[in-house]
């Protein structure tokens, strides 16, 4: 059975203009000096997608997720290379883009369907389905210039989806409307997989790339960077996003199996100005006991944060405190020995501490370390150490967010069985 | 298209059919045969495009498709007024000749101009669907179409009036000078609504070119004043250059069919196997340059997206 779309070693290829000039004598003006970047947004993309498959396209902003789509759609022409479409396609990138606000919504119907290809026979066929989907009701002789934002994106996304088409290309568009039509959006996308459609689908958001996609593409600076199903997929998108803080380096060495141990802190250690008596952090390190060598956690798996120190005297009343941030910086865990309720710590010269997690129930994600030495006496800051060193956790569970928890499923008093 | 309205496919009836879809390439080499296919899939866009147009066009206007029917009549009572009364133009029935040729040019000049900004008014969906692009540019000349049809019902009610009889053994000439004459209108239409996105002051330059070519072509006045003086210099072949002439000239030989009197020579004695082939060297010469124009247009397509 041949692929739905096939890519076929495609790039694209953009002139970024400082300054653009449009017009014949600004063209002439300017003859051959028009100062412009070369950019390639895409490079060398080459991927089948199956029939009744459903492929996300993940990516930071400028990644080239977009570009592709719109290649695919035909909207764009690559540079180079070829894209093979089967069937009717029927591309969301902006719901209602062909509308014209001057048409009523009837107009705009038949509009927007020959628009996608569809003969107006069909369409005259569906004309109840579209309207009563849109939910617009006597609205629809209305001109669309008075229709609300949130009317234009249910009446475009209910001609897309009821041009019967073959091949779905979804572009963010979910993401916008009120929950109500969100949840129809879904449902619609469910009916479509089970119909076996083919759906492409870009976004950056994890949790519907999750929710809705067998496989994805993780696009970075227009290559593919990684696929894999789509719990892979993001988990790969984590890590490019983590770049420029210095993670994802640090994470490419795990992968590579340099064993569980990761030394980073080393040298750089940034110590408070403060009182003679001074605790500095030489050293952090994770582990992952019940995985040696896997380069990953998998949750409840156990972790063991490694804090070496050095102290420049004997200081009887020390804090040790560890913090465990998201992507974004938000703190997930903090605690200390003291919140812990556990006696200050004497130090004196060097030693090594160890944090002992018996069971991480976090799920997919990156997570940066922090450790610290505070006074016990006044909370003065001895030393911290915080987003140099990294672990990550891949998921293998069907469920969204950090953590991972694990609900039964009860009905009318009995649990749910699991699919045989 | 499929016919499937009124069942969904399940997964089987998908996998059965997937051999029979049509298969759609994106590539940066698609030959003129499948332009010209995609425009033929994409026909019922066209049709609508064109209502598109007309419906806007007129949407807040009062008079709606009156304005069209005024545009033709102002212009002959202004060129009457000036010709004929001020100028003593000697031309006679010159309202019925002037609207012969108003009637072509109109439709010429209609059509390159809404279809030069096409691609430009119509950005919102040149960047956000997927359709053969062409169409726009062909849907300014089909809505020009639409207003030359009403504004012959203006020609033909003044046939009436005048009691202007045809030249019945030019008639059949009509419906071919209208086919050169939308042919050609396309071709420059394709070429230049590409070519506006790239060099934006090409609408500008094309209201003075069309300016000289409107007087460049016997509308105001008969094609032998100038026809006349440049057979006497063997010139004559360059007043044929012009294609709008020969359509223009076949209109009114056709419709208005005065030949001239003592006082004035107005058309050429040309038998009607001349115009044939006039007018088949145009349609000829049309089909190569639409032709060209949708290359052309297949150059300039690939960067649209970026450029608007």
């Amino acid at each position: 059975m041949p692929a739905a779309i096939e890519i076929d070693d495609v790039s694209k290829h953009f002139r970024l203009y400082h300054e653009k000039y449009t017009s014949l004598k600004e063209r002439v003006i300017h003859l051959n000096k028009i100062p412009y970047e070369e950019f390639w947004a895409l490079r060398n993309i080459s991927f089948d997608v199956n029939w009744g498959e459903t492929v996300g396209l993940v990516g930071h902003n400028g990644s080239g997720k977009s570009t592709l789509l719109k290649c695919i759609a035909a909207i764009l022409q690559p540079t180079s290379g070829e894209i093979r479409v089967r069937g009717r396609v029927a591309a969301m990138l902006e719901l209602g883009a062909g509308f014209h606000p001057e048409l009523s919504g009837r107009e705009n119907i038949y509009l927007n369907a020959a628009l996608l290809g569809v003969a107006k026979r069909d369409i005259d066929l569906r004309f109840d389905d579209i309207v009563e989907f849109s939910e617009l009701g006597p609205f629809i002789d209305n001109q669309v210039r008075y229709y609300s934002s949130g009317m234009y994106t249910r009446l475009g996304f209910a001609v897309a989806v009821n041009v019967d088409p073959d091949i779905l290309l979804v572009d963010e568009v979910l993401a916008v409307g009120d929950e109500n039509f969100q949840r129809k959006c879904f449902d619609k996308v469910e009916e479509f997989q089970r119909e076996g459609r083919t759906i492409v689908f870009v976004s950056h958001s994890p949790e519907i790339v999750r929710r809705v996609c067998d496989r994805a593409y993780v696009l970075d600076h227009g290559a593919i960077v990684g696929e894999g199903t789509a719990p892979e997929a993001i988990s790969i998108l984590r890590e490019y996003q983590a770049k420029g803080s210095g993670l994802a380096s640090m994470i490419a060495s795990m992968q590579q199996g340099e064993g569980d141990y990761v030394n980073v802190a080393e040298a750089v250690s940034t110590p408070v100005d403060g009182p003679e008596e001074r605790v500095t952090v030489s050293q952090i390190s994770v582990s992952f006991p019940s995985k040696p060598g896997a380069g990953h956690l998998s949750p409840g798996d156990a972790l063991t944060v490694k804090v070496g120190y050095s102290a420049t005297r004997y200081i009887p009343g020390v804090i040790v405190g560890v913090q465990l941030f998201d992507q974004k910086g938000d703190l997930v865990f903090g605690t200390d020995s003291d919140l812990m309720g556990l006696e200050p710590l004497e130090v004196d010269l060097e030693g090594e501490l160890e944090f002992a997690f018996p069971s991480v129930p976090l799920a997919d994600g990156i997570f940066s370390v922090a450790v610290g030495f505070t006074s016990a006496k006044d909370q003065h800051i001895y030393d911290w150490q915080n987003q140099d060193l990294a672990f990550k956790v891949i998921s293998a569970g069907k469920s969204s967010g950090y953590v991972k928890l694990d609900p039964m499923l009860i009905q009318n008093g009995e649990a749910v069985p699991a699919k045989s | 298209m499929l016919d499937q309205a009124d069942s969904l496919p399940d997964k089987r009836t998908v996998a059965s059919r997937i051999e029979d879809l049509p298969i759609r390439v994106v590539s940066p080499k698609i030959n003129i045969l499948t332009r010209i296919q995609n425009i033929w899939v994409f026909r019922e866009l066209l049709v609508s495009m064109v209502r598109k147009e007309l419906r806007i066009k007129y949407k807040n206007s009062i008079l709606g498709f009156v304005w069209s029917l005024l545009n033709p009549a102002l212009y002959l009572v202004i060129y009457y007024i000036v010709f004929q009364k001020i100028l003593k133009n000697q031309v006679p029935l010159f309202a019925i000749f002037l609207l012969c040729g108003l009637l072509v040019w109109n439709f010429f000049s209609n059509a390159l101009s809404s279809a030069t900004t096409t691609i430009i008014n119509n950005a919102g969906i040149v960047k956000k669907v997927a359709f053969p692009r062409e169409i726009l540019a062909l849907a300014s000349v089909g809505a020009a179409f639409v207003f030359f049809l009403l504004q012959a019902c203006v020609l033909v009610l003044a046939l009436l009036i005048f009691q202007v009889v045809p030249a019945v053994n030019y008639l059949w000439l009509i419906p071919f000078s209208l086919l050169a004459l939308v042919l050609f209108a396309s071709a420059l239409s394709v070429a230049l609504s590409a070519i506006n996105v790239y060099l934006r002051d090409t609408q500008h330059l094309l209201e003075l070119v069309l300016l000289a070519w409107f007087w460049a072509t016997p509308i105001v006045y008969p094609f032998q004043e100038l026809g006349v003086r440049l057979s006497q210099k063997h010139l004559l072949w360059l007043y044929f250059l012009n294609p709008v002439t020969v359509i223009v000239l076949t209109f009114q030989r056709a419709l208005y069919a005065i030949l001239g009197d003592s006082q004035v020579q107005i058309l050429p004695n040309y038998s009607p196997l001349w115009y044939a082939l006039q007018l088949f060297i145009v349609i000829v010469v049309s089909i190569v340059l639409f032709v060209g124009a949708l290359a052309l247009f297949g150059r300039l397509e690939g960067n649209f997206a970026e450029e608007l």
